[in-house]
């Protein structure tokens, strides 16, 4: 296993307020990782400067071994079209339909034939458990639980090594998110992707994830698998974790560690 | 209702202590006298909500201060209702007022700052255009035959209209002055030069900063805030590329053209105009115009074009880039692009004069 993602004391400045004060993290190849992290820890801002929408104030982030510092035009394009990005309303291009959002980056940074591509986007569709006529639908006419799946058939279009999911089970109905849980967990074993994402899902977290980082107080308090982060004696972690809630739903899962 | 005897004053409350009711009831509550011990029985209230309450915990303080009081005949549910609210009862800081300085040094600021954020966007679109002329296969074509189209071609109707209808006025204007000269036919000089050198040229950039700089800014800015414009940055489709050249690529072709096509329609209008006040035959006006009309009137009108849209498509652009992650600010963000590209064409047109007058063109 190698080192896919390095983050490396990351600094984050909006003006004088302080979002990251030199947060470390590092994830692993074919691991599904979570961030997670009370609302304005800034789980998305670091999301987002790990794939090149905004850039640290300080610190070094790489990603499959390169470095996001001072990176070349020809090397960003290349990381990007390593890996695949699910927002988390989605995002889909509105003006297209779904099977043309899909096979946009294969249109504009591959060379194969129509039929190919057509075949490609009927695959990712069935992968996602989306049915094959839902690509000729354009993004207003789906429901929140299928923008979710398209959007991830967008993100998978280029094969990628690497994905990106901010909040994938948010706004999607109980038996939704966890049938979308199995999805990443089969894409994973199936493709061998690295997985890293946001959530504040508990049954995702106790269920999928593999390794996950804490972010609070503008640093991460807990790193690792579910085991080491449950040792954490931080308040936020006690408080995410150790509530009744959690405690009555999880108990199991809580006891056995 | 109180009634006063010499030891205290006995205050009744009853009936509903809801939100519709909060302001009768502070109507009666402000006559209390507060002159003496207050004892409040509040046992006849059958109704309550926090709003009643918060009215309840007011007085009760405001009595306080002047004097004693004291509560009786509350319920288990009041009290309850009472802690909560009590505690979460917070002093009220006002917000803090904006002086008339401070508000102008803030605006002052976000203009200063806006012009210099409108630099940086020309340099990138600089840019993207000098790779693409180096790589002319980015160039997406598909997407610049569609804005023509949209900018272009859908815009004659509404530019032919206004074209024609200033054509008009000015001829109609013009030959009353005219007429006491008896030079009825330098109606045609008068319309011919200034709808070709300036007002066909301003007009139709007018019009379509009106249209089309509106549209850019407001698809742009919805976009940004669905997460599009991100979702392309991370496929790494590059916004100027994709979105800003094909549309400046296209209006710098359209508005020339429509340009031409509001000149030809203006000259008509002003033709009809002189035939109706002057008498001026259509074939009398067509041989004056000949005589006039050189093509340098024309090609000064035309060279505008391409700059006025420019100026549309990257203010467009550029406010659509700015906006945030609420709806309101499309519509204040569409508002500027209109507001700021109008000026900027008619600066420019300006501009234009004086350099033209100063090469003695």
């Amino acid at each position: 296993m190698s080192t896919v993602i390095k983050v490396e004391g990351v600094v984050t400045k909006f003006g004088t307020r302080i979002i990251h004060d030199g947060v470390n993290l590092h994830i692993e190849e074919s691991e599904i990782y979570a961030i997670l992290g009370e609302s304005g820890s800034g789980k998305s801002v670091l999301m987002k400067e790990m794939i090149m929408l905004s850039e640290p104030s300080a610190g070094s982030i790489s990603i499959l071994g390169t470095s996001l510092d001072h990176i070349s035009f020809e090397d960003a394009q290349a990381l990007r079209s390593d890996w695949g990005v699910l927002f988390q309303s989605g995002a889909l291009f509105s003006s297209l339909t779904v099977a043309e959002n899909i096979e946009i980056q294969l249109k504009e940074y591959v060379n194969i034939s129509k039929t190919m591509r057509d075949n490609l986007v009927n695959s990712k569709l069935a992968l996602v458990g989306l049915e094959a006529h839902v690509g000729s639908l354009y993004p207003s006419e789906l429901s929140g639980g299928m923008v979710k799946r398209a959007a991830l058939a967008r993100a998978l279009a280029m094969e990628p090594k690497l994905l990106f999911l901010d909040e994938p089970t948010s706004g999607l109905d109980p038996i939704g998110a966890r049938n979308f849980d199995a999805l990443i967990v089969e894409l994973r074993d199936l493709l061998g992707v690295t997985v890293v994402m946001i959530t504040h899902d508990l049954e995702s977290i106790f269920n999928i994830v593999d390794r996950m980082a804490v972010l609070a107080d503008k640093h991460v308090v807990a790193q690792g698998t579910l085991e080491n982060v449950l040792q954490s004696q931080h308040p936020f972690v006690e408080e995410f974790f150790k509530n009744p809630y959690t405690k009555e739903r999880c108990r199991h899962k809580v006891e056995d560690v | 209702m109180y009634e006063v005897n010499q030891h205290y004053l006995k205050l009744f409350s009853a009936g509903e202590w809801a939100l519709k009711s909060v302001s009768l009831i502070e109507k009666e509550l402000r006559k209390i006298p507060c002159d003496k011990k207050i004892v409040w029985d509040v046992s006849g209230v059958s109704e309550f909500d926090s709003a009643g309450v918060l009215l309840f915990i007011e007085y009760f303080e405001r009595f306080q201060k002047e004097t004693t009081v004291e509560v009786v005949g509350y319920g288990d549910n009041q009290k309850e209702m009472y802690d909560l609210l009590n505690k979460n009862i917070q002093e009220i800081k006002p917000p803090q007022k904006q002086g008339y300085l401070e508000y102008l040094g803030k605006n002052t600021l976000e203009v200063y700052v806006d012009i210099k954020d409108f630099i940086t966007f020309v340099g990138h679109l600089f840019y993207a255009m000098f790779h693409t002329f180096v790589k002319p296969k980015d160039i997406r074509f598909k997407e610049m035959v569609y804005h023509i189209h949209q900018s272009g071609f859908n815009a004659l109707v509404i530019i032919g209209l206004t074209s024609f209808l200033v054509g008009m006025v000015i001829s109609y204007q013009g030959s009353v002055q005219l007429a006491k000269f008896g030079a009825d036919i330098f109606i045609v000089d008068t319309v011919a030069i200034s709808i070709t050198r300036e007002l066909g040229p301003m007009i139709t950039a007018i019009v379509i900063a009106g249209r089309s700089g509106s549209a850019y800014t407001a698809e742009i800015g919805a976009m940004k805030i669905t997460e599009e414009i991100d979702a392309m940055r991370t496929m790494g489709f590059d916004p100027y590329t994709f979105l800003v050249l094909p549309r400046v690529f296209a209006l710098v072709i359209a508005l020339p053209l429509l340009i031409f096509f509001s000149d030809i329609v203006g000259i008509f209008g002003g033709m009809v105009a002189s035939y109706m006040q002057l008498g001026i035959s259509m074939t009398q006006f067509t041989e004056r115009l000949y005589e006039v009309l050189e093509v340098k009137h024309y090609m000064l009108g035309m060279i505008k074009g391409p700059v006025f849209a420019f100026i549309i498509v990257a203010i467009g652009c550029f406010r659509g880039l700015q906006v945030s992650d609420n709806t309101e600010s499309i519509g204040l963000h569409t508002t500027a692009s209109v507001v700021n590209s109008i000026f900027l064409v008619i600066a420019f047109d300006a501009l234009f004069s004086v350099l033209y007058t100063d090469l003695g063109l």
